[in-house]
C-alpha cells in the first residue's frame, strides 16, 4: 500500500475507495496530514482498517483518528458504526480494556503559589492510588456489591459517600450504561473484579498533574472551570482485569459465530455475532458491566486524588477542592442515534482508542457544554503537552461523533528501552520540572515521550479536519506511572 | 530460524508479538508459554514447586492456543502463581499441561490477553511456527 491507494479529500481527510478490496463493505476515511499518513504505512493500521471494513452490517465508512497505530484486529484510533440491531457487535473492535478512558478534574490551586510541594503532591498520590502490576485497589468488594457496581457504575459510589453528584452529572452517560446485566460476566471476571476496584493498573495507565498553560477558548473553559496557571489532575485507567476477562471470554465465545451467521473475516480478533443474537445480546450486557466497572474506578481515583489534594493543600491553600470536568470513554460500543443521508438512524459505534466527541447541542450532554460541545480529554505522553478539546458539528457529520484519544504510539515497546533509560529518563523529566513516580524505570522507558507522536500535531490534525476545536493545553508538573 | 524450539519478540507498535517455533504442537505450545513469562519478567519465589495441571478442550490449533495461553495469565492473576517446567500433551480432544508452580516473586509487566490477531500456526519445512500478538 501507497500513497496512491488514498484520495485527498482535504488536508487533513484521505479515503481509501470501497473498491481498494473486495470484500471491503464501506469506504475508510483517515484523518491525517500526509506525513501522519505515510508514518501509519509503516505498521498495519491501515491494513487493520481496511479489515474492519469487511465487517457485515456497517452503516458508513471506517473512521481513522490521526493519533492511529496497529493494534490486533482492529486498529487504535478506529471507529466503526454498525446498524442496530440487525449489524454485528465485535469485542475485539472494542478492545479488551473496556472503557479505558479519561477523568480530568480541575482545581483553583495556581501551581506558582504550591510549586514547592508537588514533590510531596505527586508522592501523597503515589501512595494513595493503588499503581502497578497485579496491585488489589482501595476497595475489596463482595459478589453482591460486585454487581451492584455493573449494574449502577458511580451511581454505586455515590451511595457509598465516593463521589459527588456533580462527579456523575460530568461523567459520559452520568457515569452508568443502561443494560448491564452482571449475570452475563464469568465467574473468574468477577474474581479479577471484586479486588481491584480502585486501582490504576500498569502500562500506559497514569495519574498526572497538570497547569493549565493556555486557554483557547475563554468561553468554553470557562464552562468547564479551567483557569490558566491552576493544577488539573487527569486519570487514565479502564476496567484492569475484570475487562480484560469479560473481553476474553466473549472473543472466544464468539469463535464459532461466523461460521454459524454466515461471516466471512480476514481477521479472527474481529469475531462478531449479530447485535441481536443470544450471542450479540449478552456480549453487550457484559461489556456494558465493564464500562460501569471502569467509571466506578476512576471515580474512587478522583476520590483518592482529592485525599491527597487534602492531604497537602489543607491550611495552605483555601480551597483545595478538584472539580471534575469531564470523563469519557475511548474504548467502548455505545448505541448512539446518528444522522445518515438525513434520516436518524441508530447504529451501535465502536471507539477503540478513540474518543466519542459530540457537538453542541447534541440531546444528553450536561447543561453547560450544551453550547460548547462535549469536552474531548487528550493526553499526551509524559513530558509533553495534553489537551482539552470539544466536540463539534462537523464531528457529528464525517467521524461518528468521534476525535483522537492521544498521541499515539511510534515506537515498539522494545524499541523504546533500546533507546530511552528508564533513570535517565527520570532525570530528564526532573530537570524539567516535571516529578515522576514509577513502580518500574524500565516500564518508564517504554513510555518515554520519543515513543510517541507529537501530540500537537494530533490536535492540529483534528481541528484543521474540524471534527474538534480547542480549549486549552495542558503542562506537566508530576507523573504517577503504574 | 532453528528447527529446536524457541521464541523471539517481534517490534509492534503498541503491543508485544511473539515469534515461536517448535517441532511439535506440544512444544510449540511450551515455548509459546515459556516466551509469555518471559515478556512479563516473571521471577519465582525460591523453595519448594508444588504441582498443577491445566486441561482444556482441544478445539483448533490457534483457538487451542489462545485458551491454554489465557489459563496462565489467569493463573498468574488470581493466584499469583507462575511456572518453572511445563510438560503439554494433547491427547483424546483435551490439552493438558502438567506445570511445577511456584508463587511469583517479582513481574515488571502485565499482559491483558492473549489475541488471536493474524494468529495462525503454520507447517515450515520440518518445524511449527506461529507470531501471537499480546494485548499489553
Amino acid at each position: 500500500m501507497d500513497l496512491k491507494t488514498f484520495r485527498k479529500v482535504s488536508d487533513f481527510e484521505w479515503e481509501i475507495p470501497q473498491t481498494y478490496r473486495w470484500d471491503m463493505r464501506v469506504p475508510v476515511r483517515i484523518f491525517a496530514t500526509r506525513k501522519l499518513l505515510e508514518e501509519a504505512l509503516d505498521d498495519q493500521s491501515i491494513e487493520q482498517a481496511v479489515n474492519a471494513a469487511t465487517l457485515p452490517g456497517l452503516a458508513g465508512p471506517v473512521v481513522v483518528m490521526p493519533d492511529m497505530h496497529q493494534g490486533y484486529g482492529f486498529p487504535i484510533g478506529g471507529v466503526a458504526a454498525t446498524s442496530y440491531p440487525d449489524g454485528v457487535i465485535s469485542p475485539g473492535a472494542i478492545g479488551y480494556d473496556i472503557n479505558c478512558g479519561i477523568r480530568l478534574l480541575a482545581s483553583n490551586i495556581e501551581y506558582d503559589m504550591v510549586e514547592r510541594q508537588i514533590d510531596s503532591l505527586a508522592t501523597a498520590l503515589n501512595q494513595l492510588c493503588p499503581t502497578g502490576v497485579g496491585t488489589k485497589g482501595t476497595v475489596r468488594l463482595t459478589t453482591s456489591e460486585l454487581d451492584q457496581v455493573c449494574r449502577l457504575g458511580s451511581r454505586w459510589a455515590l451511595k457509598k459517600g465516593l463521589a459527588l453528584e456533580e462527579d456523575l452529572h460530568r461523567t459520559e452517560e452520568g457515569g452508568c450504561l443502561n443494560g448491564a446485566d452482571p449475570d452475563k460476566v464469568s465467574k473468574r471476571a468477577k474474581e479479577r473484579g471484586q479486588s481491584q476496584l480502585g486501582s490504576l493498573g500498569a502500562g500506559n495507565h497514569f495519574i498526572e498533574v497538570d497547569v493549565v498553560d493556555q486557554i483557547f477558548s475563554a468561553s468554553a473553559a470557562q464552562a468547564m472551570g479551567l483557569r490558566e496557571g491552576c493544577l488539573t489532575v487527569q486519570i487514565h485507567c479502564g476496567s484492569r482485569g475484570f475487562g480484560h476477562q469479560i473481553c476474553t471470554d466473549y472473543v472466544q465465545d464468539f469463535q464459532s459465530a461466523p461460521k454459524r451467521y454466515g461471516i466471512h473475516l480476514p481477521d479472527r480478533e474481529l469475531v462478531c455475532a449479530p447485535m441481536d443474537s443470544q450471542e450479540g445480546k449478552d456480549y453487550l450486557a457484559a461489556m456494558r458491566a465493564a464500562a460501569n466497572f471502569a467509571f466506578t474506578n476512576r471515580q474512587l481515583l478522583a476520590t483518592s486524588a482529592r485525599q491527597a489534594f487534602e492531604q497537602i493543600f489543607a491550611g495552605k491553600v483555601r480551597n483545595f477542592h478538584l472539580r471534575q470536568v469531564y470523563d469519557i470513554a475511548h474504548n467502548m460500543g455505545k448505541i448512539e442515534t446518528h444522522t445518515i443521508e438525513c434520516r436518524e438512524v441508530k447504529v451501535c459505534v465502536h471507539r477503540k482508542g478513540a474518543t466519542r466527541a459530540f457537538g453542541p447541542g447534541t440531546p444528553g450532554l450536561p447543561g453547560e457544554y450544551q453550547q460548547t460541545g462535549q469536552p474531548v480529554l487528550v493526553p499526551g505522553s509524559m513530558g509533553t503537552a495534553s489537551w482539552v478539546l470539544v466536540g463539534t458539528e462537523a464531528s457529528m457529520e464525517r467521524s461518528w461523533g468521534s476525535s483522537c484519544h492521544g498521541a499515539g504510539r511510534v515506537l515498539s515497546r522494545t524499541q523504546a528501552k533500546k533507546q530511552v533509560r528508564g533513570e535517565e529518563l527520570r532525570k530528564e523529566l526532573e530537570e524539567e520540572g516535571i516529578r515522576v513516580r514509577a513502580g518500574s524505570l524500565p516500564a518508564l522507558a517504554e513510555e518515554a515521550p520519543k515513543a510517541y507522536k507529537n501530540v500537537d500535531l494530533v490536535v492540529e490534525t483534528v481541528v484543521g479536519a474540524g471534527i474538534a476545536k480547542k480549549v486549552a493545553r495542558l503542562r506537566p508538573v508530576a507523573v504517577i506511572k503504574g | 530460524m532453528s528447527t529446536l524450539s524457541g521464541h523471539r519478540e517481534r517490534p509492534h507498535t503498541a503491543d508485544w508479538s511473539l515469534d515461536v517455533w517448535a517441532y511439535d504442537l506440544p512444544s510449540l505450545f511450551e515455548e509459546a508459554a515459556r516466551g509469555m513469562a518471559e515478556l512479563m519478567d516473571l521471577r519465582l519465589r525460591p523453595g519448594p514447586r508444588s504441582k498443577r495441571r491445566i486441561q482444556i478442550p482441544w478445539s483448533d490449533a490457534e483457538g487451542s492456543l489462545v485458551g491454554f495461553l489465557s489459563e496462565l495469565l489467569y493463573l498468574d492473576e488470581s493466584e499469583g502463581l507462575g511456572f518453572d517446567r511445563i510438560q503439554v500433551t494433547i491427547h483424546a480432544g483435551l490439552l493438558i499441561a502438567n506445570l511445577e508452580v511456584a508463587p511469583i516473586a517479582a513481574q515488571a509487566k502485565e499482559i491483558k490477553a492473549v489475541t488471536y490477531h493474524n494468529l495462525a500456526v503454520h507447517q515450515v519445512d520440518d518445524h511449527l511456527e506461529t507470531t501471537i500478538v499480546f494485548d499489553v
